[in-house]
């Protein structure tokens, strides 16, 4: 492919077809050769050709025919949809999730399915019944997860924009392990309608793009309450296309209990996230520490609502209307028991047993229970900060990507990836990580978070820094293909 | 034995007759072809959502305002998980300890609880032997699946298989007359489970209760609560305890067959529906609610009772089967009749036991007014009573005027002085002087084959009454 | 510490079969998660109410007019044992879980 095509981000691939520079039907064929040319193992499902419908050949709806990238767990009509499980390998569904639909709507073609860590479960993308997904930046290491394939995708410049869903920062970690932006909108922005299910009261479905530029053309037509979805809310204003390059007034918190936690943040990571607040400084924001003191906790409070939620969500994978079936012929709970056990991974079995274990008769109170009033606390402390701080600032990920296997021994170290982003969505707010630079050659995440609906505020935030900082991603997509 | 008294409560489920189901759009079923009537959310597919339906919620709240209970400000769904074919989520979307409604009274019973969920789905058998181990199939149709369900839970305030058959129909009758469900326990739209102990008369603590599942007629329930009753009577009886335990009652053989014991209770790990937020009870909800509740059978019996004079028994009789009270009023109101509504109400039941019991009498060709015209026909004393019993049957038969038919067929009483009837009472002393003799000498039981006699040649066209005073009189008593 | 039967006894709740050796496993692996999880019931929370939405939404509610449901054989399109228009499964015994 040209790499002038490539060179585009997604905002100024459209302008170009919009202005008759370039043919969608082109820059569709483009990326599809790309794609279905992955070394990464980032996609599960790339499409044959090119839609047919008059949206990719013209310059129709807003979105012009930039392909789309989207992460296996959206059901998309009559396309597989696995949700990166063995379980549901093949699977079809017969309807399309409302935010996939509203972009198709809006001109983005299906350009595939992003592989992802099973059932969203993991931060690595080493989850996958279909194989981990690499990280274009270091092949021997892990893109992040659980949604790997689409920040991979991005990263590798096999797609021009991808979606992902976020729960405990799937979208997050990744676009940071992968030097892209990634962003997790308020809880309910987004429909969930046709988003397989993992963590109903903290999934969101988010934008992972090159810059913050194209993360708001994105979310801008994935925002919108749907009536399918009784817990989406109408986003009370429109996304904006930022242009700020400033940070003047802007009061930023860094909260010490997550940035200065023991056995904590990576020294390379720290360097990276102090030089961007050094940044911020020079921009005109005023930087100091906030608290949140029941941050500590979030990730227990996390593995505990997270899991319970899933444990329900998964009972539906029984071999009884769709997906795998082991042992039809013997009796039924010997069809439940082999069918589970031979569809779900061991991350996923993991999972549902600690879920079930805090639901369970005797253990709601002192778990789950417990997890539900931590929750009250933390969007509590995050309120209580909001009140002085514009937005609360850390490093996306603790670490840079880590090599392939290196955690898969210990749970636990895994769930540790997972501590500065899993306070957000406790809460409900947004947050977005963008590359805030490199630490041995690996990119590190900056994140901002912000009370719910302040999006457009973040991006702002988000597009004056990363103007400042400057980072160049074109290395990962020299050699993906 | 009666040093036991049973106490009894009961588990009610009601489909409602809402056009979708409870959590999508999808239209209820009567016998369908299976699954034509599903959809991503009531299939359980991967990513589907559900939304609850508003008249569901209004339909729920009219029926804990009909039984008195107090409609919660805020109320939750929750997750009942468990796993079962005709379950698809493996988790049924149920309430919890926040239900719509809590607490209320309904004739002698207290109501515990209200709350809505959804029906699982049908599942078939199609195995020749019933449930034998990995040899037999079922099939599982889903347009049941999801259908609206009201649960109503009784606290434990009946002491009798009767009592609890009446107050079923009670109910039964109230929430037909909410228009909310069909309420026909041979489809399954009403549902009853009863939980069954006994305890030492006078006690005032609760025995071990067991639970009979899903009794599908009054009769059913009232033999299997009566079987349930006498079993545990022998139990104790024999110094053995009542295990706590789910039963089946068999209204053929009249058995009851365990189901599952204590150990296999289920931990269905109940927590808040994260799909649904929760539901508040707003002033305009309440308001249309109560707007839309019917007169109820308890108020309709004690103003029958108040405002025409009828027994209470007999009001209870009428206004506790809808049917029977519309048709009553209708007849009373019909144009001209001037009917005594006591006599009236007295000759309701002749029609019922008429027409079958379960029979609707606005179905009949018994036009409510000509009730209202044969009672008053027997008041005026224009016609016997065995005649108005003559005169029903054609009216069922082939509808009609009542009077028109006394003309017609010359039906009209045998009475006064004109009738001819003091001969055939002379006629009766002479045919009979034993009995004349007897009645004379104060035996009154003696009466009866003299008047026998008269109505047989008046061919039932005589009052017994006036036959029974005109034989006195012409035996100078 | 989660004991052997304790893990057994959920993944029967959860429908899982386990083997033995992944019993012994699961029981170490979630042991160590629920200790450091264990650390939150030390907060003092007793008059914290608990958060089950974020959102401060109530009575999202749907008119009562139907929609149009899926094609039956689109509805058994993905069944492991589609027959006689229904699902076809094993027939549930006596100890399996009901209603």
């Amino acid at each position: 492919m040209t790499t002038e095509i490539l060179e585009l981000t997604a905002a100024e691939a459209a302008t170009a077809v919009r202005d008759g520079q370039l043919d969608a039907g082109e820059l569709f064929e483009a990326y599809r050769e790309r794609a279905a040319a992955d070394t990464l193992n980032a996609f599960t499902w790339v499409a044959q050709a090119a839609p047919a419908s008059p949206r990719a050949a013209g310059a129709v709806g807003s979105l012009s025919g930039v392909p789309l990238a989207v992460k296996d767990l959206f059901c998309t009509e009559g396309v597989p949809s696995q949700a990166g499980s063995r379980i549901l390998k093949g699977y079809r569904p017969p309807y399309t999730a409302t935010v996939v639909q509203k972009l198709l709507d809006a001109g983005a073609p299906l350009l595939g399915k992003t592989n992802q860590d099973e059932f969203a479960m993991g931060s690595s993308n080493e989850n996958s019944g279909y194989g981990p997904v690499l990280n274009p930046w270091d092949t021997a290491r892990v893109p992040g997860g659980s949604s790997g394939g689409s920040a991979a995708a991005v990263a590798a410049g096999l797609a021009p924009w991808a979606i992902g869903t976020d729960t405990g920062g799937s979208i997050r970690q990744p676009a940071a392990l992968c030097g892209i932006v990634g962003l997790k909108p308020t809880y309910g922005a987004c429909s969930r309608y046709g988003m397989i299910a993992f963590a109903s009261s903290l999934d969101q479905a988010g934008p992972l793009t090159r810059d913050v530029t194209d993360c708001a053309l994105l979310l801008r037509h994935m925002v919108g309450q749907d009536h399918r979805d009784s817990t989406s809310i109408a986003f009370p204003e429109e996304i904006r296309l930022p242009e700020r390059g400033d940070l003047k007034g802007v009061r930023l918190g860094v909260p010490e209990e997550l940035v200065g936690a023991e056995g904590g943040v990576e020294p390379g990571v720290r360097k990276s996230f102090d030089a961007t607040l050094a940044l911020a400084e020079s921009l005109g924001a005023s930087v100091e520490p906030c608290r949140l003191p029941h941050a500590p906790h979030a990730l227990s409070a996390y593995y505990l609502i997270a899991p319970a939620e899933a444990s329900a969500n998964l009972a539906r994978f029984d071999g009884v209307r769709y997906g795998l079936r082991e042992d039809g012929a013997a009796d039924l709970t010997t069809m439940y028991t082999r069918t589970r056990a031979s569809g779900f991974g061991p991350e996923v079995k993991r999972r549902i047993m600690l879920g079930t274990y805090a639901l369970s008769s005797g253990y709601y109170d002192a778990y789950y229970g417990t997890a539900l009033k931590v929750r009250t606390k933390i969007a509590e402390d995050f309120r209580a900060a909001f009140t002085e701080f514009d937005f609360v600032v850390t490093p996306t990920s603790p670490w840079v990507a880590f090599e392939l296997g290196a955690k898969l021994d210990d749970p636990l170290a895994m769930y540790l990836n997972d501590f500065c982003t899993v306070p957000m969505p406790l809460a409900g707010i947004p947050a977005i990580s963008i590359p805030s630079g490199l630490s041995d050659g690996l990119p590190v995440g900056f994140q901002l978070a912000g009370p719910a609906f302040s999006e457009n505020r973040l991006l702002e935030a988000a597009h004056a820094l990363e103007q400042a900082i400057g980072f160049d991603g074109s290395r990962a997509r020299g050699g993906a293909a | 034995m009666n040093e036991y008294e049973p106490v009894i409560g009961l588990e009610i489920h009601v489909q409602l007759s809402t056009q979708t189901k409870m959590f999508c759009g999808c239209e209820l079923s009567f016998g369908d072809e299976p699954n034509v009537h599903t959809c991503p959310v009531c299939l359980g597919l991967p990513g589907a959502l559900p939304v609850v339906n508003a008249q569901a919620i209004h339909y729920g709240i009219m029926i804990g305002l009909a039984l008195g209970c107090e409609i919660a400000p805020r109320s939750q769904f929750h997750r009942k998980n468990y796993f079962y074919p005709d379950l698809p989520k493996g988790y049924q979307i149920s309430q919890y300890d926040v239900p719509l409604c809590r607490g209320g009274r309904l004739g002698d019973v207290r109501i515990h609880r209200v709350h809505l969920e959804e029906d699982a789905a049908k599942l078939v058998h199609v195995g020749e032997s019933g449930r034998i181990h990995g040899a037999d199939r079922s099939v599982v149709d889903f347009n049941r699946g999801g259908t609206p369900l009201v649960e109503i839970v009784t606290e434990p305030d009946l002491h009798s298989a009767e009592q609890a058959r009446e107050w079923l129909v009670l109910l039964r009758t109230t929430l037909r007359a909410l228009g909310v469900s069909d309420v026909d326990m041979s489809q399954g739209s009403l549902r009853c489970d009863a939980n069954v102990s006994i305890r030492p008369a006078g006690s005032g603590e609760l025995g071990t209760k067991t639970e009979l599942k899903n009794m599908n007629s009054f009769r059913f329930l009232h033999d299997g609560v009566l079987a349930e009753i006498e079993r545990q009577q022998a139990l104790l009886e024999a110094g053995e305890p009542v295990v706590q335990e789910t039963l089946h009652f068999d209204p053929v053989s009249g058995t009851l067959t365990p189901l599952r014991s204590k150990e296999e209770a289920h931990d269905y790990r109940y927590f808040p529906e994260p799909d649904l937020v929760p539901l508040e009870a707003t002033p305009e909800m309440l308001a249309a609610a109560r707007d839309a509740l019917p007169e109820l059978p308890a108020a309709r019996a004690a103003r029958l009772e108040s405002d025409l004079g009828l027994s209470a028994e007999r009001a209870r009789e009428l206004a506790f089967r809808t049917e029977l009270a519309d048709y009553y009023e209708a007849a009373l109101a019909s144009d001209g009749a001037a009917v005594d509504p006591i006599a009236l109400a007295n000759w309701i039941p002749q029609l019922v036991e008429r027409i079958g019991s379960d029979a609707d009498p606005a179905g009949s060709r018994v036009a409510p007014a000509s009730l209202a015209g044969l009672v008053k026909l027997v008041s005026e004393k224009r016609i016997s009573r065995d005649t108005a019993r003559e005169v029903l049957d054609r009216l069922i038969a082939s509808g009609g005027d009542p009077e028109e038919i006394v003309e017609r067929e010359g039906l009209g009483a045998v009475s006064g002085e004109d009738s001819g009837l003091g001969e055939i009472v002379a006629a009766a002393l002479a045919a009979d002087p034993v009995a004349a003799e007897q009645v004379r000498s104060g035996n009154m039981k003696a009466i009866g084959p003299l008047v026998g006699y008269v109505m047989r040649e008046t061919k039932g066209r005589a009052d017994g009454g006036e036959v029974s005073r005109l034989i006195r009189a012409q035996l100078g008593l | 510490m989660l004991e052997r039967e304790q893990v057994q006894h959920v993944a029967r709740l959860a429908r899982l079969e386990l083997s033995e050796e992944e019993l012994v496993r699961m029981a170490g692996e979630l042991s160590k998660v629920l200790d450091h999880i264990e650390k939150i019931r030390e907060l003092d929370l007793d008059d914290v109410e608990p958060t089950a939405h974020v959102i401060d939404v109530v009575n999202a509610l749907r008119a009562d007019r139907p929609e149009p449901s899926l094609p039956r054989e689109v509805a058994l399109a993905a069944a492991p044992e589609p027959v006689a228009g229904g699902f076809g499964v094993p027939t549930p015994g006596a100890s399996a879980e009901a209603q």
